[in-house]
């Protein structure tokens, strides 16, 4: 085997392979604190924790796995997105299309469904580990509220994506879901004091959302957009902000 | 002022008490995240994704029907998680199932860390230090959201009529619409008074509400506590907590006495 000792060592000692790699596996504690922060994945995390926070039954691992449904939708979207269009003529024949045509489509799309609503029950979870092991008192009570715009974003998320497959669940659904929009209190035509303010089905806080009085091909477009592109983006910045604050406020624990 | 200052004071001993006991040791019971904390989060992604892709193997996502929008199906339900909000309308108008109360809920999630001044229960799993804390997050989190939605989403059929998992979704089944107004009830049947009655009664709910939770609060965790707690704190928690009270409170005069509104006015009821 010695060749192939010889072998490694060129490629692990040539220039090219140092600059990618900075430091080997050695189990040393230094090289152990090198391993996270010198990636810029796992410096996510301190280098060192304190013992309980790696323990599955403080955590139960539901912000990370939160997190990890958020990513599973990440990496299926984008492969849905290659064969849908937000078209109300092509979308619908696009998921019969996707099911049935496009190679691993169908799991695609499966994994896609399962993970939003695994995300919605994670994050539910999470929020009541969370309040259980009292972890938003101070220091992290700001993280807590940056917590439940979180959940509030999930949700958003999740039911934007709801339309989408343009099928009778779809719109059904999502004009049920928000025909709150309509009954606000001054801003929406069936709320209280609509007469007073003079907004109308055609001009009000859902026909803002639909784009128009009901839901229809314009909204189809709309909610695609804040599904793929402007939600996202913004759970991404407050999950930035998440995992920011949980660094910097350190982790929940019993006192030492 | 005083208190700030002495806040203050306790704080620093604190840092000063936790700076000392880091110098000496044997306080840290720190592990290098790598591996012990990796390792964890790669085994759970692992299994959790393998999980996934089973799910997604043996259970195909639902497609309905092309939209339609001249058919509406019956009944019409909203995504499974905002069931809880579209039960809720049996109770109350749109506006306030649909707006009031969510913006309750999200306002009340948001300033829990603020008006929880327990230092207890910090960090750990404990029932005795936070009865209270616990049993309302309890009550408001599984009790009512959580029942509502698994009501919603399976008790609930067409005309969005109570069917049990055994009984068979009839579309024509009729249920009369019995419910009347609680100043009806009462008697009063003038449209302007039954609306003053009705609104005089939901004020009332609402002082004697505060008037008691605060006797409650003194009697449970003596003046001492109220005076730390203040008064901002406790307003803004029996306000939202009064309210969480007044839900569990409707829906029992409904599915109890066939209570419909408690106020009716042409503009809003409740
Ligand atoms: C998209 C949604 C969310 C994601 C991906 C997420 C992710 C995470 C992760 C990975 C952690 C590390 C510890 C753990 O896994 O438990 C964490 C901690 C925390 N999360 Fe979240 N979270 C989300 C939503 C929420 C919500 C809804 C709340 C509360 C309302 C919340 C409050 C907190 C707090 C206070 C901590 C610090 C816990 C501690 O120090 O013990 N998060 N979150």
């Amino acid at each position: 085997m010695s060749w192939w000792t010889d072998v490694k060592q060129q490629i692990t000692e040539s220039p090219v392979w140092q600059s990618i790699f900075r430091h080997g596996y050695d189990d040393t504690p230094r090289n152990r604190i090198l391993m996270v922060s010198g990636n810029v994945w796992l410096h996510l995390h301190p280098s060192k924790v304190r013992r309980h926070a790696t323990r599955m039954r403080f955590t139960w691992c539901m912000g990370g796995i939160t997190f990890l449904m958020f990513l599973i939708t990440v990496v299926t979207g984008v492969y849905l997105m290659f064969y849908y269009r937000p078209v109300a003529q092509y979308a619908y024949a696009d998921m019969k299309y996707l099911e049935f045509d496009m190679p691993f489509g169908m799991l695609m799309r499966n994994m896609h469904r399962w993970a939003a609503h695994g995300m919605v029950i994670a994050v539910w979870l999470h929020m009541f580990r969370v309040f259980l092991t009292g972890s938003y008192k101070p220091p992290r009570e700001f993280n807590w509220v940056v917590g439940v715009i979180l959940l509030v974003l999930t949700l958003l998320l999740s039911f934007t994506g709801y339309l989408l497959p343009w099928d009778q669940l779809a719109i059904w659904a999502v004009t049920v879901g928000s025909n709150m929009g309509r009954a606000t209190p001054l801003l929406g035509h069936e709320g209280p004091f609509a007469e007073f303010v003079g907004v109308n089905a055609l001009y009000d806080v859902r026909a803002f959302l639909f784009g128009g009085g009901e839901v229809g091909p314009h909204t189809l477009l709309r909610f695609y957009i804040l599904h793929c592109v402007f939600i996202p983006l913004v759970t991404s910045l407050f999950l930035a902000v998440h995992f920011w604050r949980i660094r910097r406020d350190g982790f929940s624990g019993p006192a030492l | 002022m005083a208190t700030s200052a002495a806040a203050k004071a306790g704080q620093t001993g604190k840092r000063i008490e936790v700076s000392i006991k880091k110098a000496i040791g044997p306080g840290d019971d720190k592990v290098h995240t790598w591996p012990h904390l990796v390792r964890a989060e790669f085994i759970c992604a692992l299994l959790v994704l393998f999980g996934m892709i089973v799910w997604a193997l043996m259970l195909d996502a639902p497609l309905e029907e092309p939209a339609n929008t001249s058919r509406t199906p019956n009944p019409s339900k909203a995504p499974w998680y905002f069931l809880g909000l579209q039960e809720m309308l049996v109770f109350f108008d749109p506006w306030h199932a649909g707006v009031v109360l969510p913006s309750f809920i999200i306002i009340g999630l948001m300033v829990i860390p603020y008006i929880d001044i327990n230092p207890k229960g910090n960090g750990y799993y404990c029932f005795r230090d936070r009865k209270w804390e616990l049993l309302t997050f309890i009550f408001g989190f599984h009790i009512l959201w959580v029942s509502l939605i698994i009501i919603g989403t399976l008790l609930r059929g067409p005309g969005w009529n109570w069917f049990w998992p055994w009984e068979k979704w009839d579309p024509h089944r009729v249920e009369a619409l019995t419910s009347v107004n609680l100043p009806y009830l009462l008697g009063l049947r003038d449209y302007f008074w039954s609306a003053v009655f009705g609104g005089v009664l939901v004020v009332i709910f609402f002082v004697v509400g505060t008037i008691a939770m605060y006797g409650w609060v003194v009697w449970l965790k003596g003046e001492e506590f109220m005076e730390r707690w203040g008064m901002t704190r406790f307003f803004i928690t029996s306000f939202l907590f009064l309210n969480m009270v007044a839900v569990l409170i409707k829906m029992l005069m409904r599915h109890m006495f066939n209570i419909k509104y408690v106020m009716e006015t042409p503009w809003i009821n409740i």
